[in-house]
C-alpha cells in the first residue's frame, strides 16, 4: 500500500514525459471516436447559475459538435472532493468536476483527473503563469483548466480611515501601525480580526511571504509549511493578537458581520471576491469601502496571494474525455461563457483577456464609489505568487484551524501553533504512503 | 446526575395526589426534576426559538438586530425560497417526504416482520441472529455510508431514489425494539389460541399480533421516519443529481456556494423552519397511538 502511492506520482510525471508520443498517437484515435456519435457529460460544480451557461454550450458548440453537458449541482468545499474520490472508487465519478486548486493534488495522487495537455494545451497563454502552473502541479501534464481566481486585496473602511487620519498600509509594518494608531484613537475598534476558521487566508498570506509549502524532488515530498516565510507571517499577526491591536475573533460569524456593518472593524485582508460577502454581511455599509493592493513585506515588492478560485477537471472515469476537455477550455477562455459565468456565477474568471471584458467594465454594485475597481484588480492578479498545493492540504487546513483558533483565543505563541500545522501534514502523508524528505 | 433525577420524577409524576408521600418530602424531590427538566426544555427549545425568530427577519435585520427581536421580511422570505431556482426548495420537501415517509412505512414493516418472528419463533440461530443485529445497533449508519455506495455502485443504483431507499429499509434499532415489543406485547398463549383454533401463521400475525404491536410500531416508524429525514451522510454519498436531494442536503448547498458567493442565510434559515414543521406536525399527530405506553398492549390482552 505504501509504495503503491509514491509510485503513481512518480508513474504520472513518467508517464508523462516519456508517453508524450505515444499518447498522441492513441490519443487520435480518441478524438475520432468522440465526434462520431452524441455524446452527454455529466458536470459536478457548485457555482450558483452553471446551469444557464452550459445551456449556451448546449444550444451553440455543443449542438454543433454533438456533446451535451449537464450540471448537477453540488455543494463547495473538503466534502465534495471525498465524494468525488468515493465515486472514483466505484469508477462512477462524473466527466467534469469543478475543483479548487489546492484539490488538485489529492485529486490527481488519487489517480482521478485526466491528463488533458492534449487537448486544452493551446489555451495555456490565456493565463498568467502561476496560476497555470497550479493546474500542471510542475509535471508536463495538464489535469484542469483554470476558471475563477482570488487574488487577495486589502479592503478598508474608506470613510473611517479618513475621520481617524488612517492612512492606508503599504506595508505590513505600516498595517501594524495603522493598528495601533486606530486602538490609540479608538480603543474600542479594531483594524481587523486574525480569524483561524479559513485557512485559505493563512495559506494566501504565506504564499505572499514567498512560502512553498509543498514541493517534490524526485520521488520525494518536502513540506515546508513551518519555514522562514510562513514563521514571519506567523509571528507578525502573533504579535498583533498579542498585543490586543487586532481582535481574534473568527470570521463568518453573526458576530463577525455585526462587526463591519457597525464600524466596530474597519478593515479586511481578503480576496477579489470579497464584494459579494461584504453586500450579505454589511448592507448598511455599502458605498464605504475602498480596495487597494495587500500590504507587502517590503517596499520594493509587489506580489499578492491567492484566497480561493477554482478549475474545470475532467476525469479518468469520463469515457469521453477529449469532449470533456473541449467543454473544459470553451468554458473557461470563450468570451461569452466567460461573460455569462460573470453574470450568472459571479466569478472572477481567471482568464486574463477576460478580466478587463464586458462584464468587468463597472465595479461592483458595493463598490459604486471606486470606477475603477476592476481594472486595479487585473493589475493585482497579474503579481500573484506562484502557489505550491501538496496531496493532503485538507488535513494541514483542519490542523491550521485547531491550533491557530487555540492560539488566537488565548493569545498564545503561533510559533508552536505552526510548528503542530506541520508535524501533522508531514505526520499524515506519512501515514499515507508518500515518501516526504525530512 | 440529570438521569438520576428523571427517574425520580417520573414515579413522583405518576403518583395520584394524597397518596404515598407525605406532602414535605415530596416538594423536595419534585423540586430537583422540574428545574432539571426546565433546563433541558430551555436548552432544547432556545434553537427551536432561534430559527423560528430568525426567519422572520430579512437579511438586512438578520445580523443587525436584537437576536430574539422578530423582524418584518418572513414573507419576504417564503417568496425569496419558493422563487429560488424555480421553486427547488419544494422538490427537495417532496423527496424528504418520500424518503422519509416511504422509507419509515417499510422499515416499519420489516422491522414488525423480523421482530415478530424473533420473539415468536425458535428456529437454530436466532440469538446468533439477533446478536449481530444488537451488533448492528451500537453501529453508527455514518461508517456504512461509503461501503453502501459502492455496494449499489456494482447493481448501477447510485444516484437514484432507491439507492437512498434501500440501505434505510433494515434498521437494526427498529428490528430490536419489534423483538422486544413483540416478546412483551404479544403473550405466546395468544399466538398459540390462534392456532388451536385453526388460524394459519400469517392470519395470527396480521388480526392478532399487529394490533397488539402497534403502539411499538408506531414508535418504530416515528424513530426511523426522523432519522430518514434528518440523515445526511447517506444522500449525500448516494445522490448527485440535486432535484432527487433531500432537504438536508438542498440546505447544505445553499450554505457551500463557493467563496465567491455568499451563503444564502435567510434563505437557509426559512427552510430549515419550514422543514421542521412535517416533524412537529407528525408528532402531533401520531401521538394518540404513542401515548399508550409500551405496556399496555400486553395488559389489555
Amino acid at each position: 500500500m505504501p509504495h503503491t502511492k509514491r509510485r503513481r506520482l512518480v508513474t504520472t510525471a513518467v508517464a508523462v514525459s516519456l508517453g508524450a508520443t505515444t499518447l498522441a498517437a492513441c490519443g487520435s484515435e480518441d478524438g475520432g471516436k468522440a465526434e462520431s456519435g452524441p455524446v452527454s457529460l455529466t458536470y459536478w460544480t457548485w457555482a450558483p447559475g452553471m446551469d444557464k451557461v452550459v445551456d449556451l454550450w448546449n444550444k451553440g458548440p455543443g449542438r454543433k459538435d454533438r456533446i451535451t453537458v449537464t450540471v448537477k449541482k453540488q455543494a463547495s468545499g473538503d466534502t465534495l472532493v471525498t465524494k468525488i474520490l468515493t465515486a472514483h472508487k466505484a469508477k462512477k465519478a462524473p466527466d467534469l468536476v469543478q475543483a479548487e486548486y489546492q484539490a488538485l493534488p489529492t485529486l490527481v495522487s488519487n489517480d482521478a483527473l485526466a491528463d488533458i495537455s492534449r487537448e486544452v494545451g493551446d489555451v495555456k497563454g490565456r493565463f498568467a503563469d502561476g496560476v497555470w502552473q497550479q493546474t500542471t502541479l510542475g509535471t508536463d501534464a495538464v489535469y484542469a483548466v483554470p476558471q475563477d481566481i482570488g487574488p487577495m486585496m486589502f479592503y478598508y473602511r474608506a470613510d473611517l480611515f479618513k475621520k481617524y487620519g488612517l492612512k492606508v498600509p503599504a506595508t505590513w509594518e505600516q498595517f501594524a501601525e495603522t493598528a495601533r494608531a486606530l486602538k490609540k484613537k479608538a480603543p474600542d475598534k479594531d483594524l481587523t480580526t486574525f480569524s483561524a476558521n479559513d485557512s485559505g487566508l493563512f495559506a494566501g498570506l504565506a504564499q505572499q511571504a514567498g512560502a512553498k509549502w509543498w514541493t517534490t524532488s524526485g520521488d520525494k515530498w518536502k513540506v515546508a509549511i513551518d519555514d522562514a516565510a510562513t514563521r514571519k507571517v506567523a509571528r507578525f499577526w502573533g504579535g498583533l493578537v498579542k498585543e490586543g491591536v487586532v481582535d481574534n475573533q473568527p470570521m463568518y460569524t453573526p458576530a463577525w458581520n455585526k462587526a463591519l456593518d457597525t464600524g466596530k472593524q474597519i478593515a479586511w485582508v481578503s480576496a477579489v471576491w470579497a464584494p459579494g460577502t461584504l453586500t450579505t454581511a454589511a448592507p448598511d455599509t455599502k458605498g464605504k469601502w475602498a480596495m487597494a493592493p495587500l500590504p507587502q513585506w517590503s517596499l520594493d515588492q509587489d506580489v499578492t496571494g491567492s484566497w480561493g478560485g477554482s478549475s474545470t477537471a475532467v476525469t479518468t472515469d469520463s469515457a469521453h474525455q477529449a469532449a470533456a476537455a473541449k467543454f473544459a477550455a470553451w468554458l473557461n477562455t470563450d468570451g461569452d461563457a466567460l461573460n455569462a459565468l460573470a453574470k450568472e456565477s459571479g466569478i472572477y474568471p481567471a482568464s486574463t483577456s477576460a478580466q478587463l471584458s464586458g462584464a468587468f467594465s463597472n465595479p461592483p454594485a458595493y463598490f459604486s464609489n471606486q470606477a475603477d475597481f476592476y481594472t486595479k484588480a487585473a493589475e493585482i492578479a497579474k503579481t500573484t505568487a506562484p502557489s505550491a498545493w501538496g496531496p493532503n492540504v485538507n488535513v494541514a487546513y483542519t490542523s491550521f484551524k485547531d491550533a491557530f483558533g487555540a492560539a488566537a483565543k488565548d493569545r498564545s505563541d503561533f510559533g508552536a501553533a505552526l510548528r503542530k500545522m506541520q508535524d501533522d501534514t508531514v505526520a499524515d502523508m506519512t501515514k499515507q504512503g508518500f515518501e516526504v524528505s525530512r | 446526575m440529570s438521569s438520576l433525577a428523571l427517574r425520580k420524577a417520573a414515579p413522583a409524576a405518576g403518583t395520584t395526589p394524597g397518596t404515598a408521600q407525605g406532602p414535605p418530602l415530596r416538594r423536595r424531590i419534585a423540586l430537583v426534576p422540574t428545574v432539571t427538566l426546565l433546563l433541558g426544555a430551555v436548552y432544547t427549545l432556545l434553537p427551536v426559538a432561534w430559527v423560528v425568530i430568525a426567519s422572520t427577519k430579512s437579511g438586512h435585520e438578520l445580523f443587525s438586530t436584537f437576536t430574539f427581536l422578530p423582524g418584518t421580511g418572513f414573507t419576504g422570505n417564503l417568496k425569496d425560497l419558493d422563487a429560488y431556482r424555480g421553486g427547488i426548495y419544494w422538490e427537495w420537501m417532496g423527496n424528504s417526504a418520500l424518503y422519509a415517509g416511504l422509507g419509515a412505512v417499510l422499515s416499519t414493516a420489516v422491522s414488525a416482520f423480523s421482530g415478530y418472528a424473533l420473539a415468536t419463533y425458535r428456529f437454530r440461530g436466532r440469538e446468533t441472529m439477533f446478536n449481530v443485529l444488537l451488533a448492528g445497533v451500537l453501529m453508527p449508519p455514518v461508517i456504512l455510508a461509503i461501503p453502501q455506495y459502492l455496494l449499489l455502485a456494482k447493481a448501477d443504483l447510485t444516484d437514484s431514489y432507491l439507492s437512498v431507499l434501500l440501505p434505510q429499509i433494515l434498521s437494526p434499532y427498529g428490528v430490536y425494539l419489534s423483538r422486544i415489543y413483540a416478546a412483551a406485547a404479544v403473550p405466546a398463549d395468544v399466538v398459540e389460541a390462534g392456532r388451536m383454533d385453526g388460524a394459519g401463521e400469517w392470519r395470527i400475525f396480521t388480526r392478532i399480533a399487529l394490533p397488539m404491536m402497534i403502539p411499538g410500531m408506531v414508535t418504530v416508524f416515528l424513530f426511523q421516519f426522523v432519522a430518514v429525514w434528518n440523515n445526511f451522510l447517506l444522500p449525500y454519498i448516494m445522490l448527485s443529481d440535486d432535484e432527487r436531494f433531500p432537504l438536508t442536503l438542498g440546505l447544505y448547498t445553499l450554505l457551500e456556494q463557493g467563496a465567491n458567493t455568499p451563503a444564502l442565510y435567510t434563505l437557509v434559515i426559512t427552510g430549515a423552519f419550514l422543514a421542521v414543521l412535517p416533524l412537529i406536525a407528525l408528532f402531533l399527530v401520531v401521538q394518540r397511538f404513542w401515548s399508550l405506553d409500551l405496556l399496555s398492549g400486553a395488559v389489555k390482552s
